[in-house]
């Protein structure tokens, strides 16, 4: 498919974005970054209906809520590839001034942020107020959010799956990065997250499952059979399951890549991996 | 002397619910959030006349913190009601990343603060959110008195951008503002002009205050009285004119003195012209069972304890 040539040059390119951005300043979370490069690029290049020249209220455009914000490497760098600010800013991440925090942050004016994410467990709430904000606008537009699953564990969670569901929010699709680690282990050594989908289907969620997180023709497809079951008094959940590291071979199959940036020599193997494809900044 | 004649006493938590009202009459993009506390908060009027614009988010604080945060993104602006200690130490986390740092015009509405909550109990009475509030960055604090200074403050707070906090309280209180004092977002309101000492009160203190000027005015004493409502920002300037004349100050708050209205004056006082300062407030404990008027008394919140710190604070001039 043509269009998904493209779009896995942006993939590629965006995963040079995450692992140069970490190097640079040797710190960052480039594991569950990688993990969701494919999620993102879908997300921002074909399935959104959204305005780069940004507004905070984002009338009558699909809006996205990251929730772990720890993984802001992907979302910089997809926002700077979709056009919302300079792509060379991206070489301030983490730096003292600049606009791209270590977590996100609508503080400093970053174009394409709403909310300040990073105290896990807090995006799913206001994915939901800006989801009922919609309906009191009569905005037809849709609302995303992305949680990580090891964030799960923070009970804010479960208040804000409770209310979406018991008050038939039907204009969100939230979605968890199912990679299956955490900072401390796996989540099933640190603590077991159990069915994650008959937890949310016993909270009154349409589930749908994505087995393959990091294929952009499977995502697509999910995301719009998710968008295509909105609107009908249930929310709407994709659990997608990812490979943290994706696109790295020896940041693969390990938790050991969630908080940590590569040096040098690393640097130089993952980057000949992934080839320069729309140009480094 | 000004008099000040008490209207009858009422609630301050009723001047919200009917600024409240008003608002859901004048101001459609006033949403209002409530954590199973309606009727504590007096919010059932706006709820019958805007039932599409009011979220029952059930017994769950952090969640209601998030959703208004979202709710400002479309234009909104959420009025968020529970009691004073589930607005602020159970959700200072959300308060803080979600709502302030993220500066969404949310406005927290807490009832039921300090001692006067009552029967209750400690686990409910928080001292506590005064401090936790102001320490936030971009965050205003407002403490009003009566009835009709809470239905003037939640008005408002409504035509305010940012971030508020406005706390208030149960009993049936002096209600004795008019509208000739008005009410403006960080001006302090001077009650009483006087040369010897400045009481500076907020909150329930301050018809405490006026009732101690009263009889410090027959012992010879004469108390200038400011109304801070707005903790922060804080009105420097008016405390700052007083105490250049009186050359000492009380401050009066149901509130712990660490962390409170008080702290916030002995340190821009401390910087700016160094002052004998005596706190009326708790002293760094938890509250109790028992009626408002008793824990007032056993916590030295009242105008006996008003006129005891100016015999001190008088005694360091």
């Amino acid at each position: 498919m043509t269009e998904n040539v493209s779009l896995e040059n942006i993939t590629t390119q965006v995963r040079r974005d995450i692992l140069r951005m970490v190097h640079k300043v040797n710190s960052g979370h480039p594991g569950g970054s990688l993990g969701c490069a494919e999620f993102f690029v879908a997300l921002y290049f074909v399935i959104m209906e959204h305005d780069s020249a940004f507004s905070m209220d984002g009338k009558n455009e699909d809006l996205f809520f990251l929730s772990n914000g720890h993984i802001s490497p992907v979302f910089y760098s997809t926002l700077a590839r979709r056009g919302y600010f300079p792509v060379d800013e991206l070489n301030t991440f983490r730096l003292i001034d600049s606009r791209l925090q270590g977590h996100p942050t609508t503080h400093e004016g970053l174009p394409g942020i709403r909310i300040a994410s990073g105290s896990l467990g807090q995006g799913l709430s206001v994915a939901i107020g800006a989801a009922l904000s919609k309906k009191l606008n009569n905005d037809p537009k849709t609302v995303y959010v992305l949680m990580g699953d090891g964030e799960l564990q923070e009970g804010q969670n479960w208040e804000a799956l409770m209310y979406a569901a018991g008050n038939g929010v039907d204009n969100i699709i939230a979605t968890v990065d199912l990679n299956g680690k955490q900072i401390d282990g796996s989540t099933e050594e640190v603590l077991s997250l159990g069915d994650v989908r008959q937890k949310f289907e016993a909270f009154g969620w349409d589930v749908l499952e994505l087995n393959q997180g990091n294929s952009l023709e499977l995502i697509i497809q999910t995301l719009k059979q998710a968008k295509s079951r909105l609107g009908h008094k249930k929310p709407v959940a994709i659990l997608m399951k990812t490979e943290m590291g994706n696109g790295v071979s020896f940041m693969m199959h390990t938790h050991a890549w969630h908080g940590k940036a590569p040096n040098d020599e690393q640097l130089a193997t993952a980057l000949s991996e992934n080839k320069e494809t729309l140009g480094d900044y | 002397m000004k008099e000040y004649i008490n209207q009858g006493n009422n609630d301050t938590r009723s001047g919200f619910g009917d600024g409240l009202t008003e608002l859901g009459r004048t101001r459609p993009d006033v949403v209002a959030l409530c954590a199973d506390l309606i009727g504590s908060l007096k919010m059932q009027t706006f709820i019958d006349e805007n039932p599409d614009r009011f979220f029952q988010i059930g017994i769950a604080e952090a969640n209601m913190m998030g959703i208004a945060a979202g709710l400002t993104i479309g234009g909104k602006i959420p009025f968020t009601g529970t009691f004073a200690n589930f607005s602020t130490g159970r959700v200072y986390d959300q308060i803080r990343q979600s709502i302030a740092y993220s500066n969404k015009n949310v406005k927290i509405c807490a009832s039921h603060a300090g001692v006067t909550l009552g029967e209750d109990g400690a686990t409910h009475q928080i001292l506590e959110d005064i401090g936790m509030m102001k320490m936030l960055p971009g965050m205003t604090v407002i403490n009003p008195c009566d009835f009709n200074q809470t239905k003037a403050a939640t008005l408002a707070i409504a035509d305010f951008e940012g971030p508020v906090y406005l706390r208030f309280g149960r009993p049936k209180v002096a209600n004795f503002t008019t509208p000739e004092l008005g009410f403006e977002i960080g001006k302090g309101i001077m009650l009483q002009t006087g040369s010897d000492v400045t009481i500076v009160a907020t909150g329930h203190l301050v018809w405490e205050a006026l009732e101690a000027a009263k009889k410090l005015n027959d012992l010879g004493i004469s108390a200038e009285v400011i109304n801070i409502h707005t903790i922060k920002p804080l009105d420097e300037e008016m405390i700052l004119n007083s105490v250049e004349k009186t050359g000492c100050v009380v401050t009066a708050e149901e509130h712990n003195y660490l962390g409170g209205m008080g702290e916030s004056i002995a340190g821009m006082l401390s910087r700016k012209h160094p002052t004998p300062l005596e706190f009326v407030a708790t002293d760094d404990c938890f509250g109790e069972s028992g009626t408002p008027a008793q824990l007032m008394e056993k916590y030295g919140l009242n105008k006996d304890s008003i006129i005891q710190k100016v015999h001190e604070v008088l005694k360091r001039k």
